[in-house]
């Protein structure tokens, strides 16, 4: 099964879920931290590092001596990543999506492939976790390639717990596609619901049950509730503020670590979203 | 004319509220939400909208079934595995590269545009305001960012206003990069905590990518004096001016539940008083900035 744990807006505690449930499981449980913008779980975990792997995408070379200029591959890029100046072909790598147009559109055969880097991901373990992460290139735009990535590594036969990145955009999908079941974290603030509301829309594109977490339930008004009631979806887990929990987070201490009697809580939260799914 | 994008790396860390905060202390300036993806900035500033125009980017494969002779070369070239075998585009795969377009032998394959959202410049009572709406599960967020921080510009040229005020996205992809770009300064707003530190260095990294000057301000700062001596450390470090610290006030949220910012909720409160410091601060030293 894989649990996919996102938000719509940032910093409403999506780490926080995803690696108290992971160490709550504790064995045969993966967390593969898909924000690879900016990747935290690992702070928070300290996983023991056994791989780190470059990961590339394909971009072209052109043969300047085999090119005769006809431009059909500046005809078919859709990403302006190849342009003629004067008598020079130049590719910008940048830019460039990877679909290898302009390789199969070449009539003299000038274009083949070298790699740009999008990042690294590494592996590791704590006991009897599995842990991922991707770490995006700084400069490098494009992340749903290497969240894509990441994904490659869930096992099918355990459970695969995947901390989303913000948004409701491209990356965000990347991390939610294809999952089990999508917990949302969120607020109850109106930044908090209206962020939410666009995450519900996306989760709801990709037709995947989905279930809340209103942390610092305690801090705004009641309107989450009220959607909470009006959509349906059901309300998971609530998690008042509490400052020793916000120091907690802010040290890189899990809540469970505190407090070990949240621990029962999350058991509890895998249980009910296991009777959701199946 | 100059431009501060306030941005964190980290979501969360309260860019909106301050930006709104801003606004209201500011005298002369242009919003500009380029946090296009989960824009928020408008819950607190209500704009009215006065011009609304379609952000249509990139094109989309459809296979139109009765020209298709299931020949499979679509297939066979997509490289995102976004045609299936009953030859439907996935809508959500599919990159827009156009590839399986050029070569379909039939011609069978359409490539309409994408309307993708909207982009709107508003009124607000602080001043205009540019911002958009990314469709939900929608790519070319970098692009809208673009096109929104270009309207933001010209309507402050328009107006002979010499200060743009830009709400960045959370991360360093896409659309980051597209609110960076010629920008005059960034303001990096971070909490202090084990990830506020490490996605601010890594968003720190970027702006020096692009070589765009950066400041630093700390925001619950009370939450971890300890995690807040660090960044302040490594600002010095790294050449970095850290120009305030603001403490944690529940007051944020209460002020935002009423759509107000928490200059116009409390003015009197600490964190209001702190942020004062921090605009007095940044456009005493802004005067100086190249733009």
């Amino acid at each position: 099964m894989i649990i996919s744990i996102a938000s719509g807006k940032g910093g409403t505690g999506k780490t926080t879920i995803a690696c108290n449930m992971a160490v709550s499981i504790g064995h045969d449980v993966q967390l593969l931290d898909c924000d690879v913008e900016e990747p935290n779980a690992h702070l928070f975990i300290h996983p023991i590092i056994d791989n780190t792997k470059t990961i590339t995408t394909p971009v072209p070379i052109v043969d300047e001596e085999k090119c005769d200029l006809c431009g059909k591959c500046v005809e078919i890029c859709q990403f302006k990543a190849i342009v003629i100046l004067g008598d020079t072909i130049l590719p910008f790598h940048d830019l460039c999506h990877s679909c290898g147009g302009c390789e199969l559109v070449c009539p003299v055969k000038a274009i083949t492939e070298t790699d740009r880097e999008l990042g690294e991901i590494e592996d590791g373990h704590l006991d009897g976790l599995q842990f991922v992460h991707g770490r995006l290139r700084i400069g490098e735009a494009m992340s749903p390639p290497l969240i894509k990535k990441v994904r490659t590594y869930c096992e099918t036969d355990k459970l695969a717990i995947i901390d989303a990145p913000p948004g409701t955009s491209c990356p965000v999908i990347a991390a939610m596609k294809g999952c089990d079941f999508v917990l949302l974290v969120t607020e109850p603030t109106p930044f908090g619901l209206y962020d939410l509301r666009l995450a519900v829309g996306a989760v709801k594109i990709l037709g995947i049950p989905c279930g809340l977490i209103i942390n610092r339930s305690d801090m705004g008004d009641d309107s989450v509730w009220e959607y909470a009631k009006e959509t349906g979806i059901p309300i998971l887990m609530e998690i008042p503020f509490e400052r020793k929990i916000a120091e907690a987070y802010s040290r890189g201490d899990l809540i469970v670590e505190i407090m070990p009697e949240w621990k029962a809580k999350f058991l509890e939260l895998y249980e009910t979203i296991k009777a959701i799914v199946y | 004319m100059k431009e501060l994008v306030i941005i964190s790396g980290k979501g969360g860390t309260g860019k909106t509220s301050l930006v709104a905060a801003f606004a209201s202390l500011s005298n002369n300036h242009v919003l500009c939400d380029a946090d296009v993806d989960a824009s928020d900035l408008h819950l607190i500033l209500d704009p009215q909208i006065k011009k609304q125009q379609d952000f249509i980017s990139g094109n989309s494969a459809f296979i139109e079934n009765e020209k298709c002779t299931q020949c499979d070369i679509c297939r066979d070239l997509c490289r995102w595995d976004a045609i299936n075998e009953n030859y439907v585009v996935d809508q959500i795969e599919c990159e827009g590269c156009g590839v399986c377009v050029h070569f379909c032998p039939e011609q069978a394959i359409a490539f309409p545009e994408n309307h993708c959202g909207e982009w709107f410049i508003s009124e607000t009572r602080f001043g205009p305001m540019v911002h958009a709406r990314l469709k939900i599960a929608e790519e070319n967020s970098g692009k809208l960012v673009s096109i929104v921080r270009q309207e933001s510009k010209a309507l402050a040229e328009e107006r002979n206003i010499d200060l743009m005020l830009t709400d960045g996205p959370p991360g360093i992809g896409c659309p980051v990069i597209a609110s960076l770009g010629g920008a005059t300064a960034v303001l990096i707003v971070v909490e202090p905590t084990v990830s506020g530190k490490h996605d601010m260095e890594r968003v720190l990294q970027l702006a020096n990518h692009f070589k765009i000057p950066a400041l630093v301000c700390i925001n619950k700062f009370d939450l971890n004096i300890e995690q807040t001596l660090e960044i302040e450390a490594f600002s010095r470090k790294n050449n970095l001016t850290t120009i305030g610290r603001i403490p944690f006030d529940s007051k944020f949220t209460k002020a935002m539940v009423e759509g107000k910012t928490i200059i116009e909720f409390n003015n009197n409160s600490e964190s209001s008083q702190a942020i004062r410091d921090i605009w007095k601060f940044f456009e005493d030293r802004f005067q100086l900035m190249g733009g």
